[in-house]
């Protein structure tokens, strides 16, 4: 019987925070003259704003134990869900993964529904049958949040297919992590979308680790979705996620081009989560200085100093982030008073006439 | 009423609603140009044209997925998933995804999806492309399933299919296409979650499903020369289930066979057994008795494969047997 350690172990493979750190790129000053309104800019602050003000406080009533399950928080990965929310149309169509909170709000559904909805109570945005993993809010075009990876590249084909079909100019946008991109679902996606020419855009949230383990140590390209674009004869699109306004000049582009029929569009966003996976992941498989590196390229104060290089005055953003500190605070008071849902609910929406009956 | 094969009605039953629905449209592997390869959707690309009935790509999962995402924006679609076997590389789609929607949404979505599929055996494909995988999609809450035995049934039960506003599972047996039956000449819509008594009978009920239906009849008739008058019933939709048509026959008869083509182990007949045990057991003169597949893949050899699958012969000597 061999006495060696496994292979790999001795070169540090398996202890990941061992590794060289994979450091951002620092922000594009250029990106200050970019060609968007001031308007814009003060939208895509403001929904920054109340998507990280949102996560923080959720984090902290999962650290008190108010909820229940798990949670995946979209702490520093911001500037993505708001670049793109920024702009889309509001008739247009959101697929998001179980990390789904800040696609669900960027799209504009009540904090007290979505917070409720955490906390398991009947005001929440499903009545507590959905819970942080499942957000949905059809009327704000956010069709779901779906907690197993791959199949809902393949559900965001068939809404930009109706969208086709019914002769509207309506396009769908999928966001996913980096993981995704290893699943099987996500080739049947990009096939099936690149041939039919759907109006759909996939968006790789890529924050280097899938789930617990480095994505470069399961990926066989160096840039998971970027680098596989050429497969589905798409254009190879790699943007920086924490710069909103980088995120927005793109995500505004490939929507045009799928309005006009010009057909579907893979991009990768690189950003970097500050917490874990999950609620139960404190993420320590990470280096610390590639950690720090990343926090110092936080999207938001980044995106705060950009402004005040463009001439908004420091006064008009405390005051926005103030605003949304009260709407959280709002939010979070009415959700807590909240009552459980009827135990009725148990049975309800089995099937579309509302019922659960499988027999007479 | 015109004579029809079973694999003509399910073209029919699909061309009757998609005239009634400019909406509806269907997708799936060589559904449009090759018309299927059962030729059950022969002459629907000419009739309805590219834009309604597509050719997809092998990409099971991005099939269900284009049918779901379509249809809880508004459009209704027929998804065929060439065999029943094959549902297993999309299962995701459809145990977790069409079948929790609406549950999880709080009704905020619903999936009018009908999944088009040919199950069953007889045809000495061997294991991968004979299953009766009906049970599979029983067992999960959101789904609805149906398996017709008879021409007139495909097409009334594939129109309440295509008109109900959640998915539903549409099993089309291989070894009945052939098989033809009279169909009624006018529009023809059924109901699912509904038996149907074959042939009353009063000494014991057996209760089948698509190709058991016709070998259980022809048990019933032999068993008959024997003088055990069976009632047959054709259980057509397992979800939702018609139970009241199933402990009515039991009451009047005492006695209660399955014939399920599935592997023995949780087939639906475990399921209708326990429902008698519970609420009709004094009703009951003796014990249900399951005929199955045995527990067992199915082999391709046409001698193994008839051994397996519940033949005439073992239906009739069954019943015999348990009431002899």
């Amino acid at each position: 019987m061999s006495t060696e350690a496994p292979p790999g172990r001795d070169e540090g493979l398996f202890d990941y925070a061992a590794r060289p750190p994979r450091l951002p790129d620092p922000i594009d000053d250029r990106l200050d003259e970019a060609e968007i309104p001031r308007e814009v800019r003060l939208g895509l602050y403001r929904t920054q704003q109340v998507l990280r003000q949102f996560e923080k406080r959720a984090y902290d009533l999962f650290m008190q134990n108010l909820v229940k399950g798990t949670s995946h928080l979209s702490l520093g990965m911001e500037a993505v869900a708001a670049g793109f929310a920024g702009a889309m149309r509001p008739d247009d169509y959101t697929f998001a993964t179980y990390r789904g909170h800040a696609h669900t709000l960027a799209r504009g559904a009540a904090m007290e529904a979505v917070m409720a909805e955490l906390l398991g109570k009947e005001n929440g945005l499903l009545g507590g049958k959905g819970g942080s993993m499942h957000l949905t809010s059809v009327e704000h075009g956010m069709m779901g949040s779906y907690a197993i990876i791959g199949a809902h590249l393949c559900i965001a084909n068939g809404a930009a297919w109706s969208a086709q079909m019914r002769g509207t100019d309506q396009v769908a946008v999928c966001f996913f992590g980096d993981g995704t991109t290893n699943i099987g679902a996500f080739h049947e996606a990009l096939n099936m979308a690149a041939v039919w020419e759907l109006p759909v855009v996939f968006v790789c949230e890529n924050n280097l680790y899938m789930e617990y383990t480095p994505i470069d140590l399961t990926t066989s390209v160096p840039h998971p979705a970027a680098d596989r674009a050429a497969a589905y004869g798409l254009e190879r699109i790699l943007i920086d996620g924490n710069d909103a306004d980088a995120v927005y000049l793109t995500a505004s582009r490939v929507i045009q081009r799928a309005r006009s029929g010009g057909g579907p569009s893979l991009v990768e966003a690189v950003t970097y989560r500050h917490g874990g996976h999950s609620r139960a992941d404190p993420g320590k498989y990470r280096p610390a200085d590639e950690v720090e590196a990343w926090l110092e390229r936080d999207p938001i104060p980044a995106y705060h100093r950009r402004m005040l290089r463009v001439g908004v005055d420091e006064g008009e953003l405390v005051e926005i982030s103030r605003d949304v500190a009260q709407a959280v605070d709002e939010a979070t008071e009415a959700a807590k008073a909240g009552v459980p849902p009827h135990p009725d609910a148990v049975y309800a929406d089995v099937w579309a006439d509302g019922g659960w009956e499988w027999r007479n | 009423m015109a004579e029809l094969s079973y694999r003509d009605a399910v073209a029919a039953g699909i061309a009757q609603e998609m005239r009634r629905d400019p909406r509806l449209v269907m997708l799936g592997e060589d559904i449009a140009g090759a018309g299927g390869v059962f030729k059950t959707t022969v002459g629907l690309l000419d009739e309805f044209g590219a834009d309604r009935v597509r050719d997809t790509p092998i990409s099971e999962q991005a099939i269900l997925g284009a049918a779901m995402g379509a249809a809880m924006t508004g459009i209704p679609v027929i998804a065929e998933i060439m065999f029943s076997d094959f549902l297993a590389v999309c299962f995701d789609l459809l145990a977790n995804e069409m079948a929790k929607a609406s549950y999880m949404t709080a009704g905020q979505v619903t999936v009018p999806v009908v999944v088009r599929t040919a199950n069953g055996g007889g045809s000495r494909f061997g294991a991968q492309h004979s299953q009766s995988v009906e049970n599979w999609t029983m067992m999960i809450p959101g789904l609805k399933v149906v398996a017709p035995s008879t021409p007139a049934d495909v097409i009334g039960l594939m129109a309440a299919a295509i008109r109900d506003p959640d998915p539903v599972v549409f099993f089309e047996h291989k070894s009945l296409f052939a098989v033809k039956g009279e169909v009624p000449d006018a529009e023809h819509v059924d109901r699912l979650g509904t038996a149907v008594v074959r042939r009353p009978g009063t000494d014991c009920t057996i209760a089948a499903l698509a190709l058991m239906v016709p070998r259980a009849l022809e048990a019933a008739e032999r068993l008959a020369a024997d003088g055990i008058d069976a009632e047959v019933i054709d259980v057509r939709s397992l979800v939702p289930l018609d139970t009241s048509t199933i402990l009515g026959s039991v009451a009047k008869t005492g006695r209660l066979f399955t014939v399920e083509e599935n592997p023995r182990l949780c087939g639906w007949g475990a399921e209708v057994a326990s429902i008698v045990a519970d609420e009709a057991f004094w009703d009951l003169d003796g014990p249900v008795v399951r005929i199955t597949t045995p527990h067992v893949p199915l082999p391709a050899a046409e001698a193994l494969e008839d051994l397996a699958i519940p033949s005439v012969d073992r239906i009739a000597a069954t019943v015999a047997g348990s009431l002899g």
